[in-house]
């Protein structure tokens, strides 16, 4: 895929698969549902070009098993769902968080709760993909927000998660997921591409190895016997319930998160140094703000346009930054309000922070947007 | 398993005591009653010179606690077992 | 950890000896396992163990299976890890025939917790979430092969000796091979069905069963068949999969 020179037509899902092949993926096991399906049929046509494989699973439970088993096995493993697999497929998250196993679920959103309106978009996914699994865990999401970027975050969410041993999310929403843009997919060789750490043969290997943040994976096959396991475990993954050791095994699995923010939170942001309001947005939403902001800007208003490529870890320090710095925030989203809490809680008081939200299956219009804008400014 | 009884020195039985947990298998499955369970309740050769190597004993231990030594092709076999 | 007389030892034992009898390199075996008491013995084991989800250990080795079609991979589970939550795992990996060897370590409860029933709990007796008797339970053997199981054998931890072949023979078979190992569970089972000690179980299991060959001649209601019921090539999974994508080409 990474071979094509002009740019053209792709559908976001498309460009999912694409970003995925490029960043190494050679396994995929998911389950259909709309609206993520596209990315599944694709990847079963695509994979076994570069050697890779493609399952299609007898539930989402079992396809998030098998992306972890394929992962295990030393493949680059995805899969693709929507809201209600997403849900299905949390304990089974919960268990690569634990046992630090690289994998990347795509989450196209629809609207919920339940089965919802399966062909209309929503953000509504946010806290799940925080809190969906038990526990206290860290997460990786990423918000594309348009075709390109959904490529270009696909690649990055595969590299995190190589390095990091963690799974990563993405966001997607059916608006993002099933448009078509025009775009240009970089050249493989222009692409920064990380692969797990592995072990040195001749030494004892430590799987979970408490002196450093991330220890290399060896992939069952090459010769290392050691355990993996959801329980808390110690260094070599046996299984261990002593206390000091699952306080340091929780605290690595949060510190390698928290010690990568720089790497992890991508923002985009213009018109903020005279704003006195600004948007901030993510995902297909934020197509209507830019929209929206450039029209207030055109009008004289002091709009500013922020916008998080990255839902989790929360860019709060990003936000609070400039949040003294202006009076409102304005927090459009596709939901009944989920990053809205976050955003308060980076402004801490410091402006005022305003929702607008649409959780109707339609996405929320320029206009609305500057509607609300001139509203509140 | 059976083996003809012949005249030879005693089969070496050895229990580790602390993996053996006292269920009594060995002593309900040797055909020569050369099994017992002591006061700790850990089972222990109680007729060692009764013992006919039928390495049963061995067998159903559900925790790999007693073991036949001088059973040449057994002992080889139980190290690489155990101890791989 | 297993309780005092638990059969778990006795199948793990018997698991060892077939691998050994094998001589498989080690560095090319690979043991899956789900949730419950029996599922613990991966941690036991000196090879490359993957203690999984309650019963999700065949989806799991599904995914490792296809990027590794050089390992052997055994999956140890339950009886309720298998077939009830672990259900709909186990009659897709079985239609698929994908090569995988399912050791599942029947003790008709749920151990770990214990002793709650499970569909395998035989009808009418007693677990602690069916204190008037367990309602209807099935034949792993009979699902297996229903659901296209390629090889499908039983043998109780009494048959010690027949089990280790059968588990030895189920490696032997190129696609999904089920060993269902009957073990009494002394504690739970055991004390509220009033079954003895282990001894006793394990001579009960002695008394009850009859190989399966046998069947046919001789009225075997209510006993335990023991042996190979079922056992019969079939294309395997990940090795048509890999001849269907052979030189697929961008």
């Amino acid at each position: 895929m990474g071979q094509i020179e002009k740019t053209r037509l792709f559908q976001g899902n498309e460009a999912c698969v694409a970003g995925a092949i490029a960043a190494g993926a050679n396994f995929y096991a998911g389950y259909p549902i709309t609206p993520s399906t596209e990315i599944a049929e694709l990847a079963a046509r695509k994979l076994p070009e570069t050697g890779g494989k493609f399952i299609q699973m007898e539930d989402e439970i079992g396809s998030m098993a098998a992306v972890i088993g394929a992962s295990i096995g030393g493949a680059k493993s995805f899969t693709a769902t929507s809201g209600p697999g997403f849900s299905l497929k949390q304990e089974n998250i919960g268990y690569a968080m634990m046992a630090e196993i690289p994998c990347v679920i795509v989450n196209v959103q629809r609207l919920g709760p339940s089965t919802g309106i399966a062909t209309a978009p929503a953000q509504g996914d946010i806290m799940q993909a925080r809190w969906g699994t038990h526990g206290d865990h860290p997460v990786i999401a990423f918000a594309p927000s348009s075709v390109r970027e959904t490529f270009d975050l696909t690649v990055k969410a595969f590299n995190l998660s190589e390095k990091l041993r963690q799974p990563v999310f993405i966001l997607l929403d059916e608006i993002v997921g099933h448009m078509r843009e025009n775009i240009h997919i970089p050249h493989q060789d222009e692409l920064e591409i990380i692969n797990r750490e592995k072990p040195l043969p001749d030494q004892p290997y430590k799987p979970y190895d408490e002196e450093k943040e991330v220890s290399p994976l060896a992939s069952f096959g090459e010769g290392f016997s050691y355990n993996i396991t959801g329980l808390v475990h110690d260094e070599y993954g046996f299984p261990t319930t002593d206390s000091e050791k699952t306080k340091k095994l929780l605290s690595r699995l949060q510190r390698k998160i928290d010690n990568h923010l720089e790497e992890i939170i991508l923002t985009e942001e213009f018109g903020m140094d005279d704003a006195s309001l600004v948007v901030v947005s993510y995902g297909c939403t934020a197509r209507s703000v830019r929209q929206a902001v450039k029209m207030a800007r055109k009008n004289g208003l002091p709009v500013g346009f922020f916008r998080t490529a990255t839902i989790w870890p929360f860019p709060y320090e990003k936000i609070s930054a400039f949040a003294d710095k202006t009076k409102t925030l304005l927090v459009p989203e596709m939901n009944m309000g989920q990053i809205f809490g976050e955003v308060e809680r980076a402004v801490h008081g410091q402006a005022r922070v305003v929702g607008l939200n649409r959780f109707d299956g339609e996405m929320i219009t320029p206009d609305e947007i500057l509607q609300k804008i001139l509203e509140v400014i | 398993m059976g083996r003809l009884a012949k005249i030879h020195e005693p089969y070496e039985i050895n229990v580790k005591n602390e993996w053996c947990k006292g269920c009594g298998i060995c002593v309900g499955f040797c055909s020569r009653n050369v099994l017992a369970m002591n006061a700790d309740g850990k089972a222990y050769a109680q007729h060692p010179e009764k013992c006919v190597g039928c390495n049963k004993c061995e067998i159903y231990c559900p925790d790999f606690a007693i073991s036949l030594g001088g059973l040449t092709d057994g002992a080889d076999r139980k190290d690489k077992v155990i101890s791989r | 950890m297993w309780c005092s007389g638990c059969g778990n030892g006795l199948v793990t034992g018997s698991l060892l000896r077939a691998i050994e009898n094998l001589d498989i390199d080690t560095s090319k075996i690979a043991i899956v396992s789900g949730i419950g008491c029996s599922s613990r013995a991966a941690g036991y084991l000196n090879f490359q163990t993957l203690h999984t989800t309650h019963g999700r250990a065949l989806a799991f080795a599904t995914g490792l299976k296809m990027v590794r079609p050089e390992l052997t991979i055994f999956v140890i589970m339950g009886d309720g890890d298998a077939m009830a939550i672990g259900g709909n795992h186990f009659i897709h990996a079985s239609r698929r025939n994908i090569d995988l060897n399912a050791i599942i370590f029947n003790n008709n409860i749920y151990g770990m917790t214990g002793g709650q029933a499970s569909p395998l709990t035989p009808q009418g007796e007693k677990a602690t979430t069916a204190p008037y008797g367990a309602e209807r339970n099935f034949d792993i053997m009979k699902v297996a092969v229903a659901t296209g199981a390629t090889f499908a054998a039983r043998a109780t931890t009494y048959h010690l000796p027949l089990l280790d072949k059968l588990i030895e023979k189920g490696v032997k078979n190129k696609g999904f091979s089920v060993v269902e190992a009957l073990t009494y569970c002394p504690v739970g089972y055991g004390k509220l069905n009033k079954k003895g000690d282990a001894t006793a179980m394990l001579n009960w299991y002695k008394e009850n069963s009859i190989p399966v060959e046998k069947c046919t001649t001789v009225d075997h209601e209510g006993k335990i068949t023991v042996g190979i019921h079922h056992h019969q090539a079939a294309p395997e999974f990940v090795e048509e999969y890999t001849r269907r994508t052979q030189g697929v080409k961008r």
